[in-house]
């Protein structure tokens, strides 16, 4: 999600800049109609496409795609690129790259898509020709050097092949094995096979023709280069000498069936040489005419390689732009196309300068006006790199709905913070921290940019989200305070435990005899009063020092997660005022309020009450016992109250919370049945301030209907006032109540895994320590041996902290982070069911 | 082993967050992000001076105290105090 602020240059001088409106919600998107002359629409729109400015709707939805206007000029630019396909194959089979072009590129006219496609079939052609003179004259070379090697491999003759000798040619090796062959004369058949087949053909010529032949099998000496796929290959030369005429047909059938080479075999030595050396000239003049072709070949290829990026841009910027001009309609009088699109209000402006530049030459200018809609439009947020990756969590669970509240700003923080309370670690985030802080000083290299690797993608492209939950989890750290688990005393503890040793007496001999001794706060001296900054360090040195972590802990994520969502419910009260919808404020809102905070709010005041007002003398009221008694409306005796009048304070604030539901269950349905009896009797001349409810709340109008439909029509409208249905805004709602009050409990449950994660966080990194780098420290009180035995044992010790602990660690705790905001947070407030505004534009084609 | 007041750092802390929650705001300078920025800074404070607070405020009253093993109760009888 790239800033379109940033874009560097534009066509024509001039507009203002766009700034970046605010992130707390969508910005004003309005419905334009472009009335585009026909002359000048494309370079109307194809200036769009360089600023990408509005997005079109399809106006032909109904014509199929083989019908449309300009479906001719897309299927030319659709085999074009089947050509540079082509093209491109080839260039990537002889091992060159292409490299994408410099600079812009515009969208060309288009007159000059003939000259870029005659251009391109001729090169085309070029590119087929010289390819297959190569192969020809490359198998032609195969064939040459088969040949020289049959002949050449000197098979030994089974018969002396001296020419005087010629009577000992005709003397069969065998006896016949009688009977009328007088034909005795040896013939030859000499030729090639491939290796693999060799022995099935030896095989095979023996038992077809035993007796009559003489098989002799050699391999080539040098592997010759295969003709297709450029590979070496070795062949295995053969010659046979046989007699008898029928015999010799029967070897050529299997020859012929093997696939073999065969070659024409001259039984004198001379004859052989003489064709050895004419094979020798033939083959080294083809070698030169092949290297001459493959000189032109990559003549050929230089020139795509130059030509071919540059095209490429330019006719997917123009079957871009015929794919548009496909979506518009034609006026009547045929003189203009008619455009509809989603355009931000502040480019408005923008987008009327860029359309008279780019139709000044056409006589009449192009024009844009806003026309009213009553379709949801589309959500546009801006975001800057900082920003991004936390908008881009929320729009991963969903899209908002158009001016609906964001609640991407508040995540910059809060996220970060929940990762932090769930990781608190100093040593751990200061890790994180720097990680981060080098990723983003390093943002600006390319070769960091254009790295391929996906997780190292996904880590960079989070790289601001790391650098704030690495900081807070530094500052999270120094609370708990833990650093590699270890506590740090930034300022002295507040427990005395020579106060206890003095008070109590315990001597070395009541110390050696009991292992374990509680320091007690009803002592006086003892507590010195609560550590300034954090949680005390004494407690690191504790054995239960758990039972006074949990218990923090757990009423900690309580109260923050409390905290959190009265806030998403706060949020909702902007959303009912920007759309009107006062009635919402009193009968949601408040009851919600009501509900959540006189039980659950209730629950936090115990919580701080007791933390302030109850101390170690006397015994301590557990507050699990009163919050349980509250619903029950019973009482326990032993466990001492609070405050006076808790009972009564309970019990009203339940009644009252009780209260609240068939407010919440049936205060909306019932006021909206009232309206709409009140304004009934007319259809027509609404009030114009239905507007804004009427796009954007789905839970007061029949539900059915709205969504992505409604796009496809222009712009309806009529149907939510005539089709109010009171049961179905009654289950809505019926539903919406249970999941709030219900949530209510389940969530702040939920929050708890604040604790459990924080618990697991901290236990894993004390292990680690306990069980690494202790042994490691405690090694030998000899000088030297701690420390060669530390190198290994701090190596291992920082494996694992950044793999258990950073990795998987970090990995959980931002997933638990994540469900919380999404679930927890979020359903307080956000429906999250828009659509992102997603302009026409190049700029992702240019990636 | 030292005594510590409630009331100094529950000063100094508030002060400080308060700074940054409702000082810092005034002070950020006019662009396209102020809203943004004025968001993070108030949002920080609030976290950040919440989970000090809520850290402080339970070891007020402490209802137990640890417990330590005699080896620990010895070191620091020695080393400390």
């Amino acid at each position: 999600m790239g800033s379109r602020l940033a874009r560097p240059t534009e066509p024509s001088p001039g507009p203002a800049r766009r700034t970046m409106g605010s992130m707390f919600r969508s910005e004003e998107v309005a419905l334009v109609q472009l009335f585009l002359p026909t002359s000048a629409a494309y370079t109307c729109v194809s200036q769009l496409g360089e600023l990408g400015l509005v997005e079109f709707r399809d106006l032909n939805a109904s014509v199929s795609a083989f019908q449309r206007r300009f479906v001719g000029d897309v299927r030319r630019c659709e085999e074009l690129e089947k050509t540079f396909t082509f093209l491109q194959e080839e260039v990537r089979r002889a091992g060159l790259a292409l490299h994408p072009p410099e600079g812009r590129l515009l969208a060309p006219p288009p007159r000059d898509l003939l000259r870029i496609q005659e251009e391109t079939d001729r090169l085309a052609r070029e590119l087929r020709d010289v390819r297959g003179n190569q192969q020809s004259l490359r198998a032609q070379l195969h064939q040459l050097q088969l040949h020289s090697a049959v002949l050449g491999r000197g098979h030994r003759l089974p018969l002396a092949a001296t020419p005087t000798d010629g009577l000992l040619e005709r003397t069969p090796l065998l006896q016949p094995p009688g009977g009328p062959h007088q034909d005795l004369r040896v013939n030859f058949v000499a030729g090639a096979v491939e290796p693999a087949k060799a022995a099935a053909l030896e095989r095979l010529l023996w038992r077809a023709c035993r007796g009559f032949l003489i098989a002799s099998f050699r391999e080539t000496e040098q592997p010759l280069e295969d003709p297709v796929t450029g590979e070496p290959a070795t062949w295995m030369t053969f010659l046979i000498s046989y007699w008898g005429e029928q015999i010799g047909q029967k070897i050529r059938k299997i020859t012929d069936c093997f696939h073999c080479h065969v070659f024409p075999f001259v039984e004198q030595e001379e004859g052989r040489l003489g064709t050895l050396q004419q094979l020798q000239q033939q083959s080294q003049e083809l070698q030169e005419v092949l290297g001459e072709t493959e000189r032109f070949l990559s003549q050929v290829l230089g020139r795509v390689q130059r030509l071919l990026p540059p095209w490429q841009v330019q006719i997917r910027k123009m079957k871009a732009v015929y794919l548009v001009l496909n979506q518009c309609s034609v006026s009547a009088t045929h003189k203009c196309l008619i455009a509809e699109g989603w355009c931000a209000t502040s480019d408005l402006p923008t987008l009327q300068q860029v359309l008279q530049d780019s139709s000044s030459e056409a006589g009449v200018s192009a024009v844009v006006h806003r026309i009213p809609c009553r379709d949801m439009p589309p959500t546009l947020i801006r975001t800057n790199r900082f920003t991004a990756s936390f908008q881009g969590i929320v729009d991963a669970y969903g899209v908002g709905r158009y001016q609906e509240v964001n609640p991407a700003p508040y995540t910059i923080i809060t996220f970060p913070f929940l990762f932090a309370v769930m990781f608190g670690d100093v040593g751990h985030g200061l890790l994180m921290f720097l990680f981060a802080l080098a990723m983003v000083l390093a943002e600006n290299r390319p070769a960091v940019k254009t790295a391929q690797n996906e997780i190292w993608r996904t880590f960079f492209s989070g790289r601001y989200l790391l650098l704030l939950m690495g900081l807070f989890s530094v500052y999270t750290g120094f609370i708990y305070n833990e650093c590699f688990s270890r506590a740090t005393t930034i300022f002295p503890s507040g427990w005395s435990v020579a106060a206890m040793a003095t008070q109590s007496g315990w001597s070395d001999a009541f110390l050696a005899e009991h292992p374990l001794l509680t320091l007690d706060p009803a002592v006086s001296g003892v507590f010195l009063g609560p550590y300034p900054f954090g949680i005390d360090p004494v407690w690191s040195l504790a054995v239960n020092h758990l039972s006074f972590l949990n218990s923090f802990k757990m009423k900690m994520s309580v109260i923050l997660g409390v905290t959190h969502m009265t806030f998403g419910v706060v949020l909702g009260v902007f959303n009912h005022v920007h759309f009107g919808q006062w009635h919402r404020l009193l009968l949601e809102t408040l009851p919600e309020l009501v509900f959540l905070l006189g039980l659950f709010g209730y629950l936090v005041f115990l919580v701080v009450y007791k933390w302030l007002f109850i101390s170690a003398t006397g015994p301590a009221p557990s507050i699990l016992i009163h919050f349980i008694n509250m619903f029950l409306f019973s009482r326990s005796r032993t466990n001492p109250p609070l405050f006076t009048g808790q009972e009564v304070v309970q019990s009203a604030l339940v009644v009252v919370a009780l209260a609240a539901v068939p407010v919440l269950l049936l205060g909306t349905p019932l006021f909206l049945r009232w309206q709409h009896r009140r304004r009934s009797p007319r259809p027509a001349g609404r009030p114009l301030d239905e507007d804004k409810s009427g796009i954007l709340d789905s839970s007061d109008a029949s539900v059915a209907g709205w969504g992505s439909d409604e796009e496809k029509a222009g712009c309806p409208g009529d149907q939510e006032e005539a089709e109010f249905v009171l049961s179905e805004v009654l289950m809505h709602q019926a539903i919406h109540t249970i999941e709030f009050c219900l949530g209510c409990i389940s969530n702040t449950a939920s929050y708890l895994r604040l604790w459990a994660l924080s618990l697991a966080h901290a236990q894993l990194s004390e292990v680690l320590w306990a069980m690494v780098m202790r042994e490691g420290l405690r090694m030998g009180r000899e000088l030297g041996v701690a420390a060669v035995v530390l190198v290994p044992i701090f190596a291992a010790f920082a494996v694992l902290t950044v793999a258990i602990l950073l990795v998987m660690e970090g990995l959980s705790a931002f997933l638990h982070a994540l469900r919380l905001h999404w679930v927890e947070f979020q359903n307080k407030f956000y429906l999250g069911s828009g659509y992102k505004l997603s302009p026409f534009t190049f700029a992702e084609e240019e990636d | 082993m030292t005594a510590h007041g409630l009331a100094l750092p529950m000063v100094l802390f508030s002060i400080f967050w308060g700074l940054v929650g409702f000082a810092g705001p005034w002070l950020v300078p006019k662009g396209p992000n102020r809203g943004v920025i004025i968001t993070m800074l108030v949002t920080t404070a609030v976290c950040c001076y919440l989970f000090w607070l809520l850290a402080i405020v339970s070891q007020v009253n402490p209802l137990f105290g640890p417990q330590l093993k005699n080896d620990t109760i010895w070191y620091v009888l020695f080393q400390w105090e």
